[in-house]
């Protein structure tokens, strides 16, 4: 037993030594770096001092102004993106869902193609993936540059050294807000993040709460709720406005959200002292344009279209058959929708809303497209509106279709972002979760928490709102 | 002027370079790339490969290994980019990662890349790297945005003082790429025999207890290259490495499953913002 020989001796001699040994050895590191570094680097000091760094970050980093400057830079991105995706949106709806859509059915027609087959294949498979891209490819496109932008000039690391006053308060670690800024692209890839946590209290109250960082999947969402339920409400001239504010205030409820959920679990579940820690803010560098706008669209537009196409493929299929296959005098659609309506309605949404998010487990980027393809195969059999109309959904006729056929009112928009922005996480981050900690009840917990919560404050909101007489 | 001039011609050695992007193959040789966080790491890996990792300016972007290759000469090169950490002392996942990469997976090269505006705390990792291994070269990156803060390193002393290759570069700018290709092949080749750097313990009596516990690993683990390294993390009672010594993982022959090694990030869609 030599080894254990050894570690013997080691603790032996590690006893003699005290505990001065580990800060004599970092001394002995730290002399010989800044002797060595002392002698390699000279300084010229007549050279004009980063200024202007300095004041920018001053000003980036200002208990009041950077907050500020941080809401107006958000709202700024998402004021851009939704002002920006309205022409192209509706122009790539027109074509997929109108002119394709056309070709394919006469196609289907000339090939004398059985209803069966052409509705599963044309009204479902492809009708969900044309609205995906439809919906989703125009903000896409326009968002992720400005956020990579953003990101490659050195603000992100601002908006993190911001926030870790009130991560510390809420008894978390300061570098969760970095892992937080992950989860704005992908929770699975913010989940992964935690990773820069040491202590495993706080990396775990951080892979629970990453779930209220809006990803990728959700924004679209957002941003059309956003847009065609309150925007609305305004005068076209400020619609974009307010269609912008929305989405940055969900936005930062989500933070709200992250903070009140971190300190509730620090406080009871996962009790401790926050870690110290120290945060490196870098440089700011001049975003390289063209490659930052190469990148982003292939990286992250592409990679996360293609994912929601994948996803909304089979998703038109099974939400096509579901519509199509009756159980008595009703779909299985129907059934369910029915079955799930009245909780809905208590929560301020509805049955339909409820049914999509079970489809969407997967992938929230489909839920859009998933809701609308609800709302009309139900509606023509409920409400005994026509077949097939109404496809070339430009926003405004979104807004129709949920508010006429669907029922919904201002209500179920603003409750839909709250649930959008609460319920659990997609399949691919439950079972990044599970990977990195390995516990099945914490990945429960990670789960089911924020649903149970999204439960609770959709249905004080629907419950408020009835109360005042609002819906 | 022959032809020979031409192939130790930085220009030439660039052309040389094949990128596999993560094609790797039968790589000849493994270099890992290590350094602070956000001082390029993923731009000079990048720059290697051919691929396109997520580059994003700040700290903390990669907790996972990417792997990718290229070929230089006729050697392929397998490339390990790994988290960014200020040290190999402590004990986050992702320092943890890196430290036992460079430890267990005797990486053939190890290039640390090094942020030239802030030399002195990038050397404090520099030096710990140098205690494990002694196949480091330092890239000496952001050497423009040195420039624009004025300061000027005399990568010939810190070459000198380090006993390694030192390549300044801009990797951003493919500045200094053909230099570090260079000093990677020859330093894998052992073209150019290192020196490394020692940190100087100036305790009579750590040195002591250093010197035994190295008699006694070496005894136990003959033809283990970073005894002293190794010394110096018992004598702390770093867990990981007194588990290593404890089930013999450290021996040389039972080195290639490290659970660390094969962990890969469950990344299917990792798509960062």
């Amino acid at each position: 037993m030599t080894q254990a020989n050894l570690l013997e001796t080691a603790a032996r001699l590690r006893r003699e030594l005290g505990d001065g040994y580990h800060d004599k050895l970092m001394e002995a590191i730290y002399g010989d770096a800044a002797q060595i570094a002392d002698q390699s680097v000279s300084r010229d000091e007549q050279q004009a001092r980063l200024t202007f760094d300095r004041w920018l970050d001053r000003a980036l980093t200002h208990p009041v102004a950077g907050f500020l400057v941080m809401g107006l830079l958000f709202f700024a991105v998402f004021w851009i993106t939704i002002t920006g995706a309205n022409v192209p949106s509706s122009m790539l709806a027109d074509f997929l869902l109108g002119v394709v859509y056309n070709w394919l059915h006469m196609g289907a027609a000339a090939l004398h193609a059985p209803a069966w087959l052409s509705g599963l294949l044309i009204d479902g498979v492809y009708m969900a993936t044309a609205w995906v891209i439809s919906v989703m490819l125009p903000p896409m496109a326009i968002f992720f540059p400005l956020f990579t932008l953003l990101e490659d000039f050195g603000y992100l690391p601002r908006v993190a050294f911001n926030l870790d006053r009130l991560f510390a308060k809420a008894g978390a670690h300061g570098k969760q807000s970095l892992s937080m800024m992950m989860g704005f692209g992908c929770n699975a890839a913010g989940v992964v993040a935690t990773r820069i946590i040491d202590s495993p209290r706080e990396r775990l109250i951080a892979i629970i709460t990453n779930n209220f960082s809006i990803c990728n999947g959700r924004w679209p969402t957002l941003i059309l709720m956003g847009t065609i339920f309150i925007g609305a409400i305004m005068p076209p001239a400020l619609a974009s406005t307010l269609a912008a504010a929305s989405v940055v205030v969900i936005a930062v409820l989500g933070i709200v959200t992250t903070l009140v959920v971190s300190w509730a679990l620090s406080k009871t579940w996962l009790k401790g002292e926050a870690s110290v820690y120290s945060l490196e803010l870098p440089p700011y560098r001049p975003p390289q344009i063209w490659r930052t706008l190469y990148t982003s669209l292939i990286d992250r537009t592409i990679i996360v279209l293609w994912r929601a196409v994948v996803m909304a493929a089979p998703a038109g299929a099974v939400i096509w058959l579901s519509g199509n296959i009756f159980i008595g005098d009703m779909s299985i659609a129907g059934h369910m929708v029915n079955w799930l309506n009245p909780f809905g309605l208590l929560l301020g949404l509805n049955g339909v809303i409820l049914v999509a998010y079970i489809v969407a487990i997967p992938a929230n980027e489909i839920i859009i497209p998933t809701i609308l393809m609800l709302t009309l195969t139900l509606g023509r059999n409920i409400a005994g509106a026509q077949a097939g109309v109404m496809l070339e959904l430009d926003e405004a006729q979104v807004h129709t279709v949920l508010t006429q056929v669907g029922g919904w009112t201002l209500l179920t928009g603003v409750n839909l972002m709250l649930f959008s922005l609460l319920h659990n996480p997609c399949s691919t981050t439950i079972m990044t979760i599970w990977n990195e900690t390995k516990n099945l009840k914490w990945t429960t917990v990670a789960t089911l928490l924020p649903l149970g919560l999204a439960f609770l404050v959709t249905f004080l909101t629907a419950t408020a709102a009835r109360l005042a007489g609002l819906a | 002027m022959s032809a020979e001039a031409c192939h130790t011609c930085p220009v030439y050695s660039q052309s040389a370079l094949k990128r596999l992007g993560v094609d790797v193959g039968q790589a000849g040789y493994v270099v890992a790339l290590a350094g602070n966080p956000n001082t390029g790491k993923s731009t000079v890996f990048n720059a290697l490969t051919g691929l396109r990792q997520h580059v994003g300016n700040w700290t903390g972007k990669t907790v996972a290994r990417a792997e990718g290759g290229f070929t230089f000469g006729d050697k392929i090169y397998k490339v390990v980019d790994l988290p960014g950490t200020y040290s190999l002392l402590s004990t986050s996942v992702d320092e943890e990662i890196a430290r036992d990469f460079i430890l267990f997976g005797r990486p053939d090269v190890t290039v640390v890349v090094a942020d030239a505006t802030r030399l002195e705390r990038n050397l404090n990792l520099t030096l710990q790297i140098l205690e494990i291994t002694d196949r480091v070269v330092v890239a000496l990156n952001l050497i423009d945005e040195a420039k624009r803060h004025g300061i000027t390193i005399d990568d010939r002393h810190l070459a000198r003082r380090l006993g390694v290759p030192v390549v300044p570069m801009a990797a951003r700018k493919m500045q200094g790429v053909p230099e570090l290709l260079q000093a990677i092949e020859a330093v894998a080749t052992r073209a150019f025999v290192t020196r490394p750097h020692r940190i100087q313990q100036r305790d009579p009596q750590l040195e002591h207890a250093i010197r035994q516990l190295v008699a006694g690993l070496e005894r136990d683990f003959p033809g283990m290259p970073n005894v002293r390294w190794v010394a110096l993390r018992l004598l702390d009672g770093d867990p990981s490495i007194v588990e290593a010594v404890r089930s013999g993982t450290l021996a040389h022959d039972q080195l290639p499953q490290v659970p660390t090694l094969t962990q890969e990030a469950p990344l299917p869609e990792a798509i960062a913002v």
